[in-house]
Parts: C-alpha cells; sequence; structure tokens
C-alpha cells in the first residue's frame, strides 16, 4: 500500500522522455495540461495580432495589419495633443506687447520652454547647446548685448537678422578694415591696439596707448563711443568692458582692425512663426542678461 | 505536439519510457474538518481579510494639504502614507526595507515552523479557503460534490453552479474593488465608481484582479501552488532536520491495518487504520503519509482530520503532527525529546531574528530622526560659467527645496565659501543679493534656477568649493549642500583665443 517515493515504476512518479543516450536517459517531469492549454492560447493571441497589426517585415515596411495602426500616426496624434495642452498657457503670446511677456510668469514660463526646444534645433550650430556661443558668436548668456538685450532688441535681431543679405531691414553696420585698405599704418594700428587694451584695464604700453588714444578719438569713437563704451543702434561692441567676441589679446585686436569684423546672423521671419520666434526670444532673455 | 497520455508499461530498469509530457489534473474535493487548527485557519482569515478589505476606510487627518487617508499609495503625486509615516520617492528604502524584513521573516518563520506562511496567512490560501467554504455551503461536501461532479447537467446543476460563481464573483469584485481604494480616496472613488465616473484604469484595474481572484482562489487553487508559486522549490534551503513540519510518524503508523487486524496482530500492526481521512481533507489532493512533499502547504488540516480519528478509536493523538526530523527519530526511539523553545531558538533562527530585528530597530531610528527638509544643487554645465561686462563671474545652479510638511514654507537661502557672492533668481526680476527667500509648497518640491555672481577679485581657483545653506525661514530646521563654482582659467597674459 504505501507508496516509496524512491520507486519510479509506478506511472505517478517520474517517467523518461524516452530519449536515451550512452544510457543516459532524460527523466520526465510533466507539466499541467493546462500549461498546454495557455500555450496553445498564446499562439492563438499571436495569431490574432498578425491579422489586426503590422507584423511580418515586406519590402517597405511592414504588413499593414486590419486595425490600420501605426506607430506614427500615434506620434501625430500625441504631438496634436501635446500642442493642444501646452496652447493654454501660451493663451495671447501673439499679441502681447514684447515687454509684458516677462511680466506674465505662466506665459513667460511656457515661452521659454517652447524657446528651450525651438533653440536646440535652429541656434546651437553657432550659438552653442548653451547658449555660450564661442568666437565670433556671441555668449547669450552674459549681460553684454551688441544689438541690445530688451525683449524688443532681441525680438528684432531674430526677425531681421544681422548683416543678413536676404533682409531689407536686417541689422547693418559694418567696421572699416583698416590695415587692409590702408587707412591706418602699422604702427598705428599697434598703438590702438594698446590703448584699447588700456580701457579694458589690461596690461598695455603708456606710450603706444596714449598716441593710440589720438587716433582712437578720431577713427574709432563715432561708433565705440569715446570711451569705448560701445553703440547698439551700429551693433559696435563696447571695448572697455572684459567680454570679447573675437578675443583681447593683441595678435586678435590686430587682426580685428587690419581686417575688420562682420558676423552674419540669418533673418528667421520666412524660416520661423511668430510664435516661435516670441519663444526664442523669451527663452534668450531668459538666459540671464536680459534687459 | 503532445506526448501519449497513457503511461507506457515500465521499462526493464523501472523507469517508464514515453511517460506523458503532460498530466491530466486530478481534481481535488476537500472534505470539512474542524479542529484546533481550522480555528486558527478561520481566525488568520478573517483578521487577514478584515484588514485588507477595511484599511483603505481608515483616516487620519493631515491638515488641509494632504490627504486623510491613513494609508495611501497616491501614485500621482509620488507619495506613500502610512498614518503618521509619509514616504517620499526618495526614501523608497524604507519600502526596501519592509521588503528584506518580509523576506527574512519569511525566512524565519520557515526555518522554525516551516510552511507557515503557506499554509496559514498566504493570500491564495486565504482566498482558496474563503471559496472553497463557499463552494461547501452551495454543493455540500466532498461526497456531495463528486457526486455532483459526476450528475448530468440539470437544473439542479445548473442552479448551483450557477450561483457559486456569482458568490465567488462577487468575493472577487470585492477583492478588486478593494485594492483600487488603497491608491487614491476611498469614500470619493467609491462614489465614482458607482455613477460610472471613475478612471477607466480603476475598472481594468478591478476587472483583472476579479478575473485573477476568481479563476486563481476558485479554479486554480493547489495548481497555484504546485507549479506557478516559487516558494516550494525555495522552502527547501530553509528547512533542516530541526523545522517543524507537519509529519505521518510511519514508525508508529506502520504498517497500516484495520482495527481487527491490529487486534489480531498487536505487533507488527502500526496505528493508521487507513481511513484516508487525511487524504480526503487536504486542499492540495496529497497523501501526507507519502513524506514531506513540494504540494503540501501544511495547513495542518491532516492534523485535525487524524486527530478526530484517532480520538475515537481510543489511539494516542498525534499520529500525524508537527515534529522536526530529529524528534521523529528520537520519538520513534523512545527518547526523552528536548523542550519546544530548545529546537525553535537555535543559532539559525536566532540570527536570522536578529538580523529582522536589526534592520526593524535601524529603520525607526533614521525614521524618527529624518529631516523634514532638503537641499539639491546641481550645477549647471552649459556654459558652466558667464563671464560678465564688469568683471564678475556667474555661475548658475538648479536648487531643488523639498519641503516635506504638510504647509507651505520659505527658506532662506545663502552661500559661503566665496566672498561676496550674491544670490538671484532671474525669473523674478530682483537684483543679486547675499541672502534670498524663496517660497516652498506644502509637502513638495519646488525648483529654482539660482545664479551665483562673485567678483573676479574673490576667486583663487579654476574651481572652488562653496556651501549652499538653506534656513527655514520660521527658524524650524536647516540643510546643507556643496557645489562647485567654476571660473575661467586665469591667465593674465591674454584672454581669448590667439589667431
Amino acid at each position: 500500500m504505501s507508496a516509496d517515493p524512491k520507486d519510479s515504476s509506478n506511472s505517478s512518479g517520474p517517467g523518461t522522455t524516452g530519449h536515451e543516450w550512452d544510457g543516459i536517459q532524460e527523466l520526465n517531469n510533466p507539466l499541467p495540461r493546462w500549461w498546454l492549454w495557455i500555450f496553445y492560447a498564446c499562439i492563438a493571441f499571436a495569431l490574432v495580432w498578425m491579422v489586426l497589426y503590422p507584423s511580418w517585415p515586406i519590402p517597405g515596411g511592414a504588413t499593414p495589419g486590419t486595425l490600420g495602426y501605426s506607430s506614427r500616426v500615434e506620434v501625430e496624434n500625441q504631438m496634436r495633443e501635446l500642442e493642444a495642452v501646452r496652447a493654454a498657457p501660451l493663451k495671447g503670446l501673439e499679441q502681447m506687447a514684447l515687454a509684458d511677456i516677462p511680466k506674465n510668469p505662466q506665459v513667460f514660463q511656457a515661452a521659454v520652454e517652447g524657446g528651450r526646444s525651438a533653440f536646440k534645433v535652429h541656434c546651437i550650430q553657432c550659438h552653442g547647446t548653451g547658449a555660450a556661443g564661442s568666437k565670433g558668436y556671441p555668449n547669450l548668456n552674459d549681460d553684454d548685448w551688441l544689438w541690445g538685450g530688451s525683449m524688443e532688441e532681441i525680438h528684432g535681431t531674430l526677425v531681421n537678422g544681422i548683416r543678413y543679405h536676404a533682409n531689407d531691414n536686417t541689422r547693418q553696420s559694418m567696421m572699416p578694415a583698416f590695415g587692409k585698405d590702408g587707412l591706418l599704418t602699422k604702427a598705428e594700428i599697434a598703438d590702438v591696439v594698446e590703448h584699447v587694451r588700456a580701457i579694458s584695464k589690461q596690461e598695455h604700453n603708456q606710450a603706444m596707448a596714449a598716441r593710440g588714444g589720438a587716433i582712437f578719438a578720431q577713427q574709432c569713437a563715432s561708433c565705440h563711443g569715446e570711451q569705448g563704451q560701445g553703440l547698439k543702434d551700429f551693433g559696435s561692441p563696447n571695448l572697455s568692458d572684459g567680454i570679447w567676441l573675437y578675443g583681447g589679446d593683441r595678435a586678435s585686436l590686430t587682426h580685428t582692425l587690419t581686417y575688420a569684423r562682420a558676423g552674419v546672423m540669418p533673418a528667421w521671419n520666412e524660416r520661423l512663426s511668430e510664435a516661435t520666434i516670441r519663444k526664442l526670444t523669451a527663452y534668450v532673455h531668459s538666459l540671464g542678461g536680459g534687459e | 505536439m503532445q506526448g501519449p497520455l497513457k503511461p507506457a508499461p515500465a521499462g526493464p530498469n523501472g523507469l517508464n519510457p514515453n511517460s506523458p509530457f503532460y498530466k491530466k489534473r486530478e481534481k481535488v474535493h476537500p472534505k470539512k474538518v474542524e479542529g484546533p487548527f481550522r480555528r486558527f485557519k478561520w481566525i488568520v482569515l478573517f483578521l487577514t481579510l478584515g484588514v485588507y478589505y477595511l484599511t483603505p476606510w481608515l483616516r487620519w487627518d493631515r491638515g488641509e494639504f494632504s490627504p486623510n487617508q491613513a494609508v495611501l499609495v497616491d501614485l500621482a503625486n509620488r507619495r506613500f502614507y502610512f498614518g503618521p509615516i509619509e514616504i517620499w520617492p526618495q526614501e523608497f528604502y524604507y519600502v526596501a526595507g519592509l521588503l528584506i524584513m518580509a523576506g527574512l521573516g519569511l525566512f524565519l518563520v520557515t526555518t522554525s515552523v516551516g510552511r507557515a506562511w503557506c499554509g496559514y496567512a498566504c493570500p491564495q490560501t486565504v482566498w482558496t479557503d474563503l471559496f472553497m467554504a463557499v463552494e461547501r455551503w452551495i454543493e455540500g461536501d466532498r461526497n456531495d460534490r463528486i457526486k455532483l461532479d459526476k450528475a448530468p447537467m440539470s437544473a439542479s446543476k445548473f442552479a448551483k453552479r450557477a450561483s457559486k460563481h456569482a458568490v465567488w464573483l462577487l468575493i472577487a469584485v470585492l477583492t478588486g474593488g478593494a485594492w483600487v481604494f488603497y491608491f487614491t480616496d476611498a469614500p470619493t472613488l467609491f462614489r465614482d465608481l458607482v455613477a460610472g465616473q471613475a478612471p477607466f484604469v480603476a475598472y481594468a484595474t478591478i476587472g483583472v484582479l476579479t478575473f485573477t481572484t476568481w479563476s486563481l482562489a476558485g479554479l486554480m487553487r493547489e495548481q497555484v501552488c504546485t507549479y506557478m508559486c516559487p516558494w516550494p522549490r525555495i522552502q527547501s534551503a530553509m528547512l533542516d532536520e530541526d523545522s517543524f513540519l507537519v509529519t505521518y510518524k510511519a514508525w508508529r503508523g506502520e504498517t497500516r491495518g484495520s482495527v481487527k487486524d491490529k487486534a489480531a496482530n498487536p505487533d507488527s500492526i502500526g496505528d493508521c487504520v487507513d481511513c484516508m481521512a487525511c487524504v480526503n481533507v487536504c486542499p492540495t489532493g496529497i497523501d501526507i503519509r507519502n513524506g514531506p512533499q513540494l504540494e503540501c502547504i501544511t495547513c495542518a488540516l491532516c492534523i485535525d482530520a487524524c486527530n478526530d480519528v484517532m480520538d475515537k478509536l481510543g489511539r494516542p493523538r498525534d499520529l500525524i503532527g508537527y515534529t522536526t526530523l530529529t524528534r521523529d527519530v528520537a520519538e520513534s526511539k523512545g527518547e526523552t525529546l528536548p523542550p519546544m523553545w530548545k529546537v525553535i531558538a537555535r543559532p539559525r533562527v536566532l540570527l536570522y531574528a536578529a538580523v529582522w530585528a536589526g534592520i526593524g530597530i535601524a529603520m525607526l531610528v533614521v525614521l524618527a530622526g529624518r529631516a523634514r527638509m532638503d537641499i539639491s544643487v546641481a550645477q549647471e554645465r552649459n556654459p558652466v560659467y558667464v563671464v560678465l561686462s564688469d568683471g564678475d563671474i556667474r555661475n548658475s545652479y538648479t536648487v531643488k527645496l523639498l519641503n516635506k510638511e504638510a504647509r507651505p514654507r520659505e527658506f532662506d537661502l545663502t552661500v559661503s565659501g566665496l566672498d561676496n557672492a550674491r544670490l538671484s533668481v532671474p525669473v523674478t526680476g530682483e537684483a543679486p543679493a547675499k541672502r534670498i527667500r524663496l517660497a516652498v509648497r506644502p509637502d513638495g518640491v519646488d525648483t529654482y534656477l539660482v545664479q551665483v555672481r562673485v567678483p573676479a577679485a574673490s576667486i583663487r581657483e579654476e574651481q572652488s568649493q562653496i556651501l549652499f545653506k538653506a534656513t527655514a525661514a520660521d527658524g524650524d530646521g536647516d540643510t546643507m549642500e556643496t557645489a562647485r563654482f567654476t571660473a575661467p582659467e586665469r591667465d593674465d597674459d591674454e584672454q581669448g583665443d590667439d589667431e
């Protein structure tokens, strides 16, 4: 009567699968029946799935499936939903006076976030991912603005660009190439360089700087100001601060005076919507140096 | 695809070649049983189900800014409330600690008293017990149910089956329904559920749990324990010769024989009369007399059943009883048994208990002393620094202020480590100051972009260590975090690139 658990000969004990190699047999612990049915159900599920959803790869894509599902359509729907969600906090962005946008925290915050994304697509190629710029491309995080850092001024720069050939209202100014065009001799340029280093409180040759100051007053002060403080109407940089677009060392300053500098930024009015430009304006303004 | 279902005759070595690959389920019809273990199981059932169904309805006053449900897993707001304790996601290690304690607790219990969790407290066992009670109430006890199974379909059989499944489904719906109440305000959700206005996920969760409860406790039962649950396979690592297990004392029971046989051969016939009472009451359908088995959940109902028979026969109780392997051997030799507590209080059990209690005490200590505010500072890396036109250097930081109290608070933020450093939050448009006051929402986190502006004269190195300190404006606590302040490379000779 008693069942010996080690006795495998009764039919309820472990049998073998019938596989035998070199006298080694494979023991068989049977699975429950319902497990098999779940396995079949999974196969049936897969067959139904194959009919309903895209599944088999074919040249140029996959079998479409009878439900017409597509992950691209899904993304488009989700983007539309997202747009609808974003529309609410951005209400009034395009009608509002530019200067009022930062005074409206909800709109400003939403615009800054939108601008952050747009910046990553359109602006980082020159200004860098953190808007820190590089040589010749202004750092937008600081408090030094060539063409002005108010909402209106940033907006104007974005819309019409800087020295952009295809826009009539573009910001325009031109520094003479003093050396190349023979307006100043090399010695005079060297004197002006020392003067610029003097007004920007860098180490300099005092005698040369004194001579350079006279030339500066004649040739440069009309755009850069008598103290070299710059003039936003012409986009002429402040030469008395610690911020240099092309470098404040002697070699860079000599190059600037000899060949002049004229950076270009495209006008974005034909490529971006007014809403996007306003978001970018808000973002750039928010970077910390807005006026 | 499937192997032959009929067993082939045994091969020369005693093994069946071509034995079936799939086993047909043998339906288990457990018989009603009464006794101390059955009573204990009823008590555990009422306690555990009572806790499960009623807990979401307990209230706890936390003021106007926090929910008043005593136990609430607020997934949407990422908060876990347990009476006076509130856990934030970053404090999830408390939950991890609880899970470790649960695991160790399982080891502790298994090592000392075997699979007590499986036999008494596991939800699969508790709900299966409840479903079996319903089945017995509607369809009758074991013999009636076997008869009903064999009977052809009739109006009365259909009525019995239908009402059984109806009651099962009702219990299953209530089970799923109670679950969702843990995740949001229970009374509100109840109203919404009834009105059909609850979120889809609530209905879907109830639906899924209704199905699992009905199918696992009603239909699958012992199959879950035998085939789905990993614990029966792991438990063998926990058990040793001193673990208490439901044991058939073969030395006393064998050889089996009727009362008449024993009267005739009192020396060779044992106490087991082979009445099958232990097999008939077993919820997993096994014969405990085959020794410890994977399928045995140690519910001890066979002890109740066997003792009932032994009492009637006037033989000593506990032919099937809780004992250890060592004790069983000692008992069979007629040796005196060590006291129970000595077996339970052996080093292995004490070690588990000590680790379990240690984690619990450590968690309580940490919980009692945890801070109610926190600061986290991350330096902006792009750009790391900005040179301003007056030569000052500015770094930006994402500062997160955590207010774990259920009231709005204000923190004063200061920074030390660099002389004349000034702070500002650009969105406010306020001028940089040595100390700025920032509001933090109740029971939440507010994130500020904070700019720190330092005169060039204060800076000695390219990388400086600075210390942010947030002090509660109400004077109730402060918190600090260090950060790095980065300045341009100091090159007195030239600035900018060479061309």
